[in-house]
């Protein structure tokens, strides 16, 4: 982790130095230069960049594009000026990098092609590094943008808007494979399968997205080690976040909203490790987290508002910590599917806890049973939903609160807090 | 006015009337005695249009009162027991049964009221009101409107003497003045001087409808008691 | 028959009874609500009165006033009206005045504290309930000639459609738990209007829970409008029918 961070910031002066160098070199030479697409005179991208070097600005006036695939093979600074238009025209993919150091920024891709055999995209990054994607628009593409093999990539502000078409016509707004040190920062992703995905990428920060209305996951997650994702906003997506497989990740400050439906979650966590989970919202999810075979895991600080379930926690977890957390007008807290559970739950805010504090140190005297007996029945029969609530169903829920019989006795807060320390709800 | 024929009722096995007939004029005042359980109140019940009959009609100045209540416009009732919404006032208990009668407008008889000297306090809740001046809103709701037909359920039970004395005066005038009237009461004393026909009824049957003078000659008695007496012992003495 | 109605409401909105309740249920609102920061607690506080203890007060009180204004519709009936249009108007009457009851004592502090849609669903479905349980309240009295037994009559009802009814449900649900059970639970609830009532909640409430019910009839029909259109149909069945029964028996009753 040290070393991956190190070899970043050796990277960047690099990139520093390196583009001093270049700055000096160009300058005084004038190696490098400005060119315009002529497209008055016939000219198209891909010639453009033909006659282009490496280390020139290729500025595309604004107009309509259609060309076959276009290849960027030189490290070349390429400007929209006022989005102009690449069109796919529902064939090709519409433009890839192959070379490290290049920018792409202020144009629009619509129509990139589909295919059921290879993953098409608007824009494909084989194997570079330092290859900027920024402030782009782009619609109607099956991937919209795809790396593979990168480091050290930045995918920035781009407005995304892929078709919503069943999963398998559709891809992701922001794929990613295989690679290591990305930063996804502040892109509006919509209407894709996933909204960003990640396979084997490491020591990358996913920042500031608003993945929303995706077919499938806002997140996804496999196999991939040591990321950050923070102050994301994941709405409306057809199952919420999906983690899997993964250690070492840093989830901070992220939004999870209404994720409705059968098995849709806020976070689905499955067999994940060493991970921390802090100060996020989760509110109106049909399941906030759901997690399985997951172990030593912390929650802390966040908030869950008006979910049907807080968390789902299966029995296959274990040392998971959930603590200062703030439990606030879901239908349930806490359900499990066992009766071991190895989660520790401490000093959290249940708005359901019914105790008093004597001492008035701010914590409940008496422990709080997140697991209700009605929580237990629905798991148990589910059509048994349309009795919560019932003055006979809230009876026995009192009863076993008294006298515990079917709830899982373990499953316990010693120290509940009497007042929540969010306000965010109000 | 009212023509009574084969009405019989019966409630369960109890024969409240049995094949009852009887024909009511306008202009006579009509007292309708026998003991407890007679069937008086059925009859009176039948009447109103609140017990429904088994067999026989009830025609009422020409109209077969079954399913209709129309008729019941020409009617003032005044029931054994008054009783009210305990939170509404004398006045709009008038206004409320003005409402219901459809008479706003009408000539109305306010004669009782001043007697009684409601008027002076119909801002007062029936709640509030004593058992006997609740019986002088019955009484006076059952003459307000000027009904052809009047019928007077124990209407002195529960009256000062007084009141009574001021209830029998405005029957008789409402007799002269040719309406029918039909009582029903214990003390035979009250109706000596109002009465000028007597039904008589037992166990449900009907045992006999006669003129005041009819019923004086038969008996060679003065007082109606006294008449009314003498039948009781010679229908004992046929008994056994 | 809005006359008698009008004389209902302005008898009623003095009596000593409905003022209490309008106070016991301000008193009991505001309490809810300031128990707890958070008035989604106070709501499903108030849940609980709107599901046990408006049915209770409609039905019991509903009983006691036919029963005490018997002589004052014996004299009603003597008028040139109509028995049904007796019937009903001091049916509309009692509703109207216990439901403007609710609508100060529940509404009052709802829209202080909660004033959204949860809010407003539960103040109607607690009006609903009224008029349902005055209509219940209206048909016992007219088919038991004794108080005493009248009020037995539509306490056990009460006792029964409050809680032992759901109590069966569940019996039902756990002794079949292996069949699929969906279709009748929505029937059976629909016999239920308390249940009817509180499913219109759960509707705002727990949706989120609802929505990841594996069953797609519960899906599709409490996570569209046609639950919520159903649940109020029924609610309405429910004023309806017993206040029809009640008119039948009541036009042929010999009073």
């Amino acid at each position: 982790m040290i070393l991956d961070k190190t070899s970043i910031y050796s990277q960047g002066i690099r990139h520093i130095v390196l583009s001093l160098v270049l700055f000096f070199v160009s300058s005084q030479s004038l190696f490098s230069r400005v060119l315009r697409v002529e497209k008055n005179k016939g000219e198209t991208i891909s010639t453009a960049i033909a006659r282009a070097e490496s280390g020139d600005t290729l500025i595309i006036p604004s107009g309509n594009y259609a060309e076959p695939t276009i290849v960027v093979d030189k490290s070349l600074y390429i400007k929209g000026e006022n989005f102009p238009v690449l069109d796919g025209q529902d064939k090709n993919e519409i433009l890839e990098t192959k070379a490290n150091y290049v920018t792409i920024t202020g144009l629009k891709f619509i129509n990139a092609g589909r295919s059921d055999i290879n993953d098409m995209a608007a824009i494909k990054i084989f194997n570079g590094h330092h290859v900027e994607i920024r402030s782009n628009i782009i619609e109607h593409a099956y991937f919209s943008i795809y790396l593979q093999g990168c480091t050290n990539c930045f995918i920035y502000n781009n407005f995304i808007h892929g078709v919503k078409a069943s999963e398998m016509m559709s891809g992701n707004g922001i794929h990613c494979w295989h690679s290591d040190s990305l930063r996804i920062f502040q892109n509006n992703i919509s209407s894709q399968r996933d909204g960003i995905y990640f396979e084997f990428v490491t020591n990358s920060l996913i920042l500031g997205n608003f993945s929303h209305n995706n077919e499938r996951y806002g997140l996804h997650f496999m196999f991939s080690n040591s990321d950050t994702y923070t102050s994301n906003i994941f709405q409306e997506n057809g199952a919420g976040v999906a983690v899997m497989y993964t250690k070492n990740l840093t989830m901070l400050y992220n939004k999870f909203l209404l994720n409705w439906g059968d098995a849709a979650y806020g976070l689905l966590l499955k067999d994940i490790s060493d991970s921390k989970i802090e100060g996020n919202t989760f509110q109106e999810n049909t399941e906030a987290v759901h997690i399985e075979g997951s172990t030593r895991m912390e929650f802390r600080n966040n908030l869950f508002l008006s979910n049907g379930w807080a968390a789902q926690v299966q029995a296959s977890c274990m040392d998971i910590v959930v603590t200062h957390n703030c439990f606030v007008g879901n239908s349930f807290d806490i359900s499990t599917n066992g009766d071991l559970v190895l989660t520790k739950f401490d000093g959290n805010y249940w708005d359901k806890y019914e105790g008093y504090d004597l001492d008035r140190n701010g914590i409940g005297d008496v422990p709080y049973r997140p697991v209700g007996l009605y929580s237990v029945i629905i798991q148990k029969i589910p059509s048994a939903l349309m009795l919560f609530r019932s003055p006979m169903t809230n009876l026995l829920d009192k009863a076993e609160k008294v006298i515990p019989g079917m709830t899982p006795v373990d499953l316990i807060d010693n120290r509940p807090l009497m007042k929540s320390m969010s306000s965010r709800y109000d | 006015m009212i023509e009574v024929e084969n009405l019989t009722k019966k409630f369960g096995k109890l024969v409240a009337l049995n094949n009852v007939s009887l024909s009511l004029k306008n202009g006579q005042s009509i007292s309708l005695i026998g003991p407890n359980g007679s069937g008086k109140t059925t009859f009176i019940k039948s009447l109103l249009g609140l017990v429904v009959a088994d067999k026989g009609t009830i025609v009422f100045d020409g109209t077969n009162i079954v399913g209709n209540s129309d008729y019941r416009s020409k009617i003032g009732y005044m029931p054994q027991i008054g009783r009210f919404p305990e939170n509404i006032r004398i006045e709009q208990l008038f206004d409320m049964i003005r409402d219901i009668r459809k008479s706003h407008g009408l000539k109305e008889d306010h004669e009782l009221i001043e007697t009684y000297g409601l008027d002076k306090m119909k801002d007062k809740t029936m709640r509030t009101l004593s058992g006997g001046t609740r019986q002088k809103v019955s009484a006076c709701l059952a003459f307000l409107f000027n009904p052809p037909v009047i019928i007077l359920d124990e209407p002195t039970a529960g009256l000062d003497p007084l009141s009574a004395e001021q209830l029998k005066e405005k029957i008789l005038a409402e007799k002269n003045k040719g309406k029918l009237i039909l009582i029903t009461s214990h003390i035979l004393s009250d109706l000596d001087e109002i009465t000028s026909e007597v039904i008589y009824m037992q166990d449900g049957d009907l045992l006999f409808h006669k003129s005041i003078d009819e019923l004086r000659n038969d008996t060679g008695e003065e007082k109606l008691a006294r008449a009314i007496a003498s039948v009781m012992k010679k229908n004992a003495a046929l008994v056994n | 028959m809005g006359k008698i109605s009008k004389y209902v409401i302005l008898d009623l909105i003095r009596n000593r009874i409905v003022l209490s309740y309008l106070v016991v249920l301000l008193a009991i609102s505001f309490s809810l609500f300031n128990l707890d920061s958070n008035p989604v607690k106070g709501i499903l506080g108030l849940l609980n009165i709107s599901l046990l203890i408006v049915p209770l007060v409609s039905i019991i009180f509903g009983t006691i006033y036919y029963y005490n204004s018997a002589e004052f519709i014996e004299l009603l009936l003597t008028m040139p009206i109509k028995r049904k249009q007796i019937i009903i108007s001091v049916y509309a009457g009692l509703a109207v005045a216990l439901s403007v009851a609710v609508l100060l004592g529940m509404g009052i502090p709802i829209l202080i504290y909660s004033p959204n849609a949860t809010g407003l669903t539960l103040l109607i479905v607690s009006i609903a309930l009224t008029w349902v349980f005055v209509s219940i309240a209206m048909l016992a009295s007219v088919l038991t000639r004794d108080k005493a037994k009248g009020i037995g009559v539509v306490i056990l009802l009460w006792l029964y459609f409050g809680l032992i009814y759901d109590g069966l449900l569940l019996l039902i649900l756990f002794t079949f738990s292996d069949y699929p059970m969906e279709k009748s639970m929505v029937a059976l609830s629909a016999l239920n209007p308390i249940d009817l009532g509180r499913i219109y909640i759960l509707l705002q409430l727990d949706i989120s829970a609802i929505m990841g019910y594996t069953g797609a009839i519960y899906r599709d029909f409490l996570g569209s409008s046609i639950g919520m259109v159903f649940a109020f149909a029924m609610l309405f069945v429910w004023i309806i029918i017993p206040l029809l029964l009640c008119i039948r028996r009541f036009n042929r009753k010999d009073i």
